[in-house]
């Protein structure tokens, strides 16, 4: 089990390095990519399933004992997140190898999103603060590379928004590290759980509010969310998938974990993310319904979403920070679905914008039915997967009597719903207002889409009706997460030992 | 020392956040990257008073220096070496593409806002 935990890292990362060796080799890099990251889904399947009978588990790398070492973690939260992330990378893997015309041909793309994928892997398995940083850097670093894979001028003009907003949160990491290190003399969050408590309020006060805007900046919370509807659209389809699924909540996971475990409340919810969490869900939603194209729409959606999971967390109950772990897994899969879904109409029709789209209904009924059933789930419709998440969170806001906020979700849920339904009757009713070029119809005037790209895009619909199928099940054991969360006493215990 | 230490990291800091400030591209890069070595020599202070090189039985441990942030601070440094030069390649870039040096709006954005004012109201 301690061997199993460092593969999700370690295996993407060495076969990065063989896949730029076969730079040339197309097939054999998209061989390699696929049965890899397919090795370690099966392994992040077998960890959770070993951290749901056993506890949290900890790997002290290179036999360093913590708290001086580095230590990889996985205990239910992270092991849920790797199977999760590790689902998603694979089937946005075989959607670029299907998608024509782009990103896959490109020169490293292939060993560039392995490392992507490690670096999420370790984001989400890092026991200390230092190592989280190296892992941000290692997913970052391979995501600056890829947002920018073209060249082209409107990427380089946003990539560098991207990149120097990133790049500015990680100086403000290094920072807090170094104040932390300051402070208590150790970076391992295991031991920093009880050193931190024993510092005078004013100075924990500042630390965790640095931290906080560090992962906020990464996790676009409001107000920090400018750059995401900037920069993510203009990437291409798979490139913008994976970020929108994975990078983001990568944020909200280091958010939880340190919030839970370095900076309890102690006492009742939190004010300050609660109001984050309103604001949040608000303004995100308002820029989705002012918006024209479907990737900007949906990028502005993933604003607005963040809002839900923060909620979650300011409740600061076992059944609020549960709603938030099963809205993760759901806005995980939802999301990467839908942007994928917008990518397939990008590949039929040439254009994603929604005046010069039209009546896509009647000509590619496959991609309608797509993109309906993750739009509806997006929206909290029952019986799809994000009305469980939204009930969950409900429940858990009515619970402790947080009427505003949850008044406040319920809102925007609706808005939410307006705005899949303005993609809706802009994309597949109706007539195009000018005609757009028809890239890939066919003789009876229908519009083909690749089959390798629309398998994974199904396989990802099915994946969230199963979310909905399994709720009971699989709330139980956001539940059991999220207890851990709230009694880490297991998770240091796990790392420091005795 | 520890307060000169302390000046010097609270003027790059300074420095750093005014050229990131600015809309100029190649300022930008300089600010992140005077703004990262603020923060390399941050790491490298948090580790208390300066000591004698950490071999084991070289010197009586409590002499030594902290060996961990100065690990954490050569990490940090590679790190922001490497970021740097992409940073600079995608400064290159823009101005090949461009042959101007500003930072520019979100042009999407700005389009927006523009078709939904009403012609006449302001």
């Amino acid at each position: 089990m301690r061997l199993l935990v460092p593969l999700p890292v370690v295996l993407p990362l060495l076969a990065a390095a063989v896949s730029m060796a076969l730079h040339r080799r197309a097939v054999a890099q998209r061989v390699l990519g696929f049965v890899v990251l397919a090795i370690s889904l099966a392994v992040t399947i077998v960890v959770l399933v070993g951290v749901r009978a056993d506890g949290p588990v900890a790997t002290q790398v290179g036999g360093w004992p913590a708290p001086i070492g580095i230590t990889l973690v996985a205990d239910l939260f992270a092991a849920i997140m790797l199977v999760i992330s590790a689902a998603m990378v694979l089937a946005v893997l075989v959607y670029a190898i299907g998608s024509p015309r782009t990103t896959d041909d490109a020169l490293f793309f292939h060993p560039l999103y392995l490392i992507l994928a490690a670096g999420v892997s370790a984001s989400f398995l890092a026991g200390d603060l230092f190592n989280l940083f190296v892992a941000f850097e290692v997913m970052l670093s391979a995501s600056y590379v890829l947002i920018t894979l073209g060249g082209t001028r409107e990427q380089v003009r946003t990539g560098m928004t991207y990149v120097v907003i990133s790049l500015l949160a990680s100086t403000l990491f290094v920072t807090v590290v170094g104040l932390i290190y300051a402070a208590t003399g150790t970076v391992n969050m295991a031991d920093l759980a009880a050193k931190l408590a024993d510092l005078p309020e004013g100075v924990r006060g500042g630390l965790g509010l640095l931290l906080l805007v560090v992962f906020g900046i990464k996790a676009a919370i409001f107000p920090l969310f400018f750059w995401l509807p900037d920069s993510y659209p203009t990437a291409p389809t798979p490139v913008t998938a994976i970020f929108a699924g994975l990078l983001t909540k990568v944020g909200v996971y280091a958010i939880i974990r340190t919030q839970t475990l370095l900076f309890p409340t102690g006492d009742g919810p939190s004010l300050l993310l609660l109001a984050i969490a309103g604001a949040t869900m608000l303004v995100g939603v308002l820029g989705a319904i002012a918006q024209n194209d479907v990737k900007r729409i949906l990028s502005f959606h993933i604003v607005s979403q963040i809002g839900y999971m923060v909620m979650g967390l300011g409740l600061f109950t076992v059944a609020g920070i549960a709603g938030a772990i099963f809205y993760i897994v759901h806005h995980i899969v939802v999301k990467t679905t839908l942007f994928l879904v917008g990518g397939l109409i990008e590949n039929a029709t040439g254009t994603g914008a929604l005046n010069r789209l039209g009546g896509l209904l009647h000509r590619a009924p496959l991609i309608a039915f797509l993109f309906i059933v993750p739009a509806l789930s997006l929206a909290g419709i029952p019986p799809f997967s994000g009305f469980v998440a939204k009930l969950a969170l409900v429940q858990a806001g009515f619970e402790i009597d947080r009427f505003v906020v949850v008044g406040l979700s319920l809102a925007v849920s609706l808005l939410t719903l307006f705005s899949m339904m303005k993609i809706w009757a802009g994309v597949f009713w109706g007539a195009p207002e000018e005609d757009p070029p028809l890239l890939a119809a066919r003789g009876d005037g229908r519009l083909a889409a690749p089959a390798l790209m629309v398998v994974p895009t199904g396989a990802l619909v099915f994946l969230s009706l199963a979310i909905a199928g399994v709720a009971g099940p699989l709330y139980e054991l956001c539940r059991a997460a999220a207890a851990e969360l709230a009694e880490p006493a297991p998770y240091v215990r796990a790392v420091l030992g005795a | 020392m520890i307060l000169t230490l302390a000046v010097v990291i609270g003027v790059l800091y300074a420095l750093g956040t005014y050229l990131l400030l600015q809309r100029n591209l190649t300022r930008i890069v300089l600010g992140l990257v005077i703004m990262g070595h603020g923060a390399n020599l941050l790491l490298l202070v948090a580790g208390g008073r300066a000591g004698r090189a950490p071999f084991v039985g070289s010197a009586p441990e409590s002499d030594f220096a902290d060996p961990l942030p100065q690990a954490m601070a050569l990490t940090a440094i590679v790190i922001t070496f490497g970021v740097a030069s992409l940073l600079l390649a995608l400064a290159y870039r823009s101005w090949m593409l461009r042959h101007d040096d500003d930072v520019e709006d979100d042009v999407e954005d700005r389009r927006i806002a523009r078709t939904n004012v009403e012609p006449g109201e302001k």
